[in-house]
């Protein structure tokens, strides 16, 4: 923050702000609070407020973790599976080619260029059948693999990491790096990585989120219940309560929600720091 | 059993609906039907001791029991239950793999709706050749007449839903109500029920595909006529008519609760006296159990109200099959498998487990019949539902394309339970679409 601005305060953008705010905020308030409710809880008290003198957190926490011998400690653990090899593979190769594509002029960059503002126009959802077919063909669906390997493809976070790595590292650093003898791989890792860590955290939190919440692709690979992640999981158990014999756990359902949003919270909290910084980098001419 | 269509992505509905057009397009194409060589009970028992390993697609909750049971018998077989979604989910999986030529099961439940679909597209095996046609007397008539498309058995009933009426007794005691026993009475209690205590309904309907299906199919209606692949589409027929006379009434003077079945709200209206009635399949009583404990010992069981009083006619909500996939590499040990949980030991184990059966030797033994449920106040339920079961108005058949069908159901004739578009408007809406999209498939629409 500048010292110069005096800041100012408008009752209407308080308010403005506010009503967002409220936005926000009433769906994870509405899901702290049921998830202290037991099932017939649920049905019988005020949506956002607590049910009369019943507080099952705990118990509710024990039952989704147990239930069904404990399936949703196996489908949170897919999902770390296909976060860290899904969405940090893609990170990984966001950088490596962020940063090529933008330190090294060779013919055919702008098709490249083309390609990848292409590439981001396409919805995901739009690719998932072709696909489909192809992992098929390959005999890949229903294994992990059919859900990390699409996951790697991030032309998003390539195109962020080209931009920011052209803002944020000069040519004349990594010149001079050159000029001091650093072989490129070294000036890579020892000049470049430190001045892109916002960007990398960035595309590292853009891809996180994306893996953690991804539902359509699992959707169509998977099969065995076993390899589903979280999202796919959940609505399982939400349908069970629309099979005939099956029984219904909403109380279940909310509690796994909640705990399926935490480790996402805690993640933004913990790379926050890093981010902010990184934010305003290139928005302002030397 | 019975699933009812819920709010899906509709990239899944697009998803399914181009798969199978693309599995319509190129079906003649690669290995042939096996029909044809019959294979003998020996080879079944054969493939049974010689074992291998069979994956079901299933969502059933009681067929994990068997599948343990079924594996204890016999070692050599290793069974893998999968559950790969429930309903429409499970059957856009299906298609894929159908589509992509592999990762298909070996076995799957199919409802009976969906089952002609599947016969049809030839992704299923015709269980002819192995003899299934001998178990005619085995199974009640209204899942054994669903197995079936055109003379082909294509599948062996598993469950079965003739439907009953369930009733919250307090909320009928409270206002001296009568149990209706035809849909007049019914629409009369609706009425003084309403007028009595205006948050309380005598059901809830947004709008099904499956229920206005069965009360028509009840009416003596035949709206879908198949022969082969020329297919006939009416809602013009008596018995749809009398339906939409008695439903216009209910939807016009707002009698219908706006509650979607399955939903939390649904749920909480069972229990809390909001919806009064239930007409639906003889699987009912297990989600009564597990999803409105707080009601229990306020339900009762009644027969289905009648179009015509004295009469005694029913018909059949839900209820599914398995099926053997034609691309399975052991159909042998598939239909071994089929027949243990269908007429086999495994029969008493999901009936033990609260599943409704399809067989007759189950329907008819004293043991089931005298069960006294809890639930409804010690009553012995399954009595109605039996004599439901065998009161099953013949004749009736599905579209070969009725899950396509029911998936635009919403749009045409649901139209009438929200908004002024009368249902008869809408129910010929929904006959000119299916008519439409029979066309597009190849079939000679009458």
């Amino acid at each position: 923050m500048a010292k110069g601005i005096r800041r100012r305060r408008s009752a209407l953008l308080t308010a403005l702000t506010g009503i967002v705010l409220i936005y926000s905020l009433v769906p994870l308030v509405w899901l702290v609070l049921n998830a202290t409710k037991t099932q017939e809880g649920l049905f019988s008290s005020f949506g956002l407020w607590f049910d009369d003198g019943r507080f099952a957190l705990g118990d509710n926490i024990r039952q989704t973790l147990t239930y069904d011998d404990g399936i949703f400690l196996r489908w949170l653990g897919n999902t770390l599976l296909y976060v860290v090899a899904g969405a940090g593979g893609a990170t990984l190769l966001a950088v490596l080619a962020g940063y090529g594509l933008a330190t090294y002029d060779f013919p055919g960059r702008r098709g490249v260029f083309a390609t990848v503002i292409g590439a981001v126009a396409v919805p995901g959802t739009a690719l998932a059948v072709p696909t489909f077919l192809m992992f098929s063909r390959l005999g890949l669906t229903d294994t992990p693999w059919a859900v990390i390997v699409p996951s790697l493809i991030s032309p998003f976070g390539l195109y962020l990491m080209w931009t920011f790595t052209r803002e944020a590292v000069p040519a004349e650093i990594i010149e001079a790096a050159r000029m001091d003898g650093a072989s490129e791989l070294r000036t890579f890792y020892r000049i470049a990585v430190p001045m892109l860590a916002p960007g990398i955290v960035t595309v590292l939190l853009f891809s996180m989120v994306a893996t953690w919440n991804n539902y359509f692709l699992p959707l169509i690979m998977l099969r065995d219940p076993d390899w589903y992640p979280l999202t796919l999981g959940l609505s399982a158990w939400n349908a069970q309560a629309a099979t005939a014999g099956g029984q219904p756990v909403f109380h279940l359902v909310i509690t796994g929600s909640l705990l399926t949003v935490l480790p996402l919270l805690a993640a933004f909290l913990l790379l926050q720091r890093y981010w902010q910084s990184g934010l305003a980098a290139g928005s302002v001419k030397q | 059993m019975r699933t009812y269509p819920r709010r899906r992505l509709l990239g899944a509905a697009a998803l399914a609906t181009a798969l199978v057009l693309a599995g319509c397009g190129g079906s003649d194409d690669d290995s042939a039907p096996s029909s044809g060589a019959p294979v003998s009970e020996a080879d079944v028992r054969a493939a049974l001791q010689k074992g291998g390993n069979l994956t079901v697609w299933a969502w059933e909750p009681t067929l994990k029991q068997v599948v343990a049971k079924f594996q204890q018998a016999y070692p050599a077989v290793k069974v893998d239950l999968v559950n790969a979604g429930t309903g429409n989910d499970q059957y856009t999986a299906v298609q894929n793999a159908v589509a992509a030529g592999s990762g298909g099961p070996d076995v799957a439940q199919i409802e009976y709706y969906a089952l002609p679909q599947f016969a049809l597209g030839k992704s299923i095996a015709e269980l002819g050749p192995y003899g299934a046609g001998a178990l005619e007397s085995t199974f009640t008539p209204g899942p054994w007449a669903s197995v079936h498309s055109g003379k082909g058995v294509y599948g062996l009933p598993m469950d079965s839903g003739p439907m009953a009426l369930f009733y919250n007794k307090q909320v009928f005691d409270k206002h001296g109500l009568k149990v209706p026993t035809t849909w007049a009475e019914y629409l009369d209690a609706a009425r003084r029920l309403h007028k009595a205590d205006p948050k309380a309904y005598i059901a809830n309907d947004t709008g099904d595909a499956g229920f206005v299906t069965s009360l028509i199919w009840q009416a003596g209606g035949k709206p879908y006529q198949v022969d082969g692949t020329t297919v006939t589409i009416t809602f013009a027929d008596s018995g749809t008519q009398q339906f939409a006379a008695v439903w216009q009434q209910l939807i016009s003077e707002k009698l219908l609760a706006p509650i979607v079945s399955w939903s939390d709200q649904w749920y909480q209206g069972l229990g809390n006296g909001t919806i009064a009635t239930l007409a639906t399949g003889a699987w009912m009583p297990a989600n009564f159990t597990s999803g409105v404990p707080a009601a229990s010992g306020r339900w009762r069981v009644a027969p289905l109200p009648q179009w015509q009083a004295g009469a005694k006619a029913s018909a059949e909500n839900g209820g599914s099959s398995l099926a053997i996939m034609e691309k399975s590499g052991n159909k042998a040990l598939a239909y071994a498998f089929l027949r243990y949980a269908t007429d086999g030991d495994g029969v008493q184990t999901r009936v033990d487990n609260g599943a409704f059966p399809a067989t007759t030797a189950q329907l008819t033994s004293p043991a089931f019949l005298d069960s006294k449920f809890a639930y409804f106040g010690g009553q012995q339920a399954n009595r109605i539902f039996a004599e439901s079961a065998r009161n099953v108005a013949g004749g009736w058949s599905y579209l070969p394309f009725q899950v396509y069908a029911n998936s635009i159901f919403k749009d045409t004739v649901g139209q009438a339970y929200v908004s002024a578009t009368p249902l008869a408007d809408g129910l010929k809406a929904w006959q000119d679409r299916s008519a439409k999209y029979g066309k597009e498939q190849g079939f000679t629409v009458k």
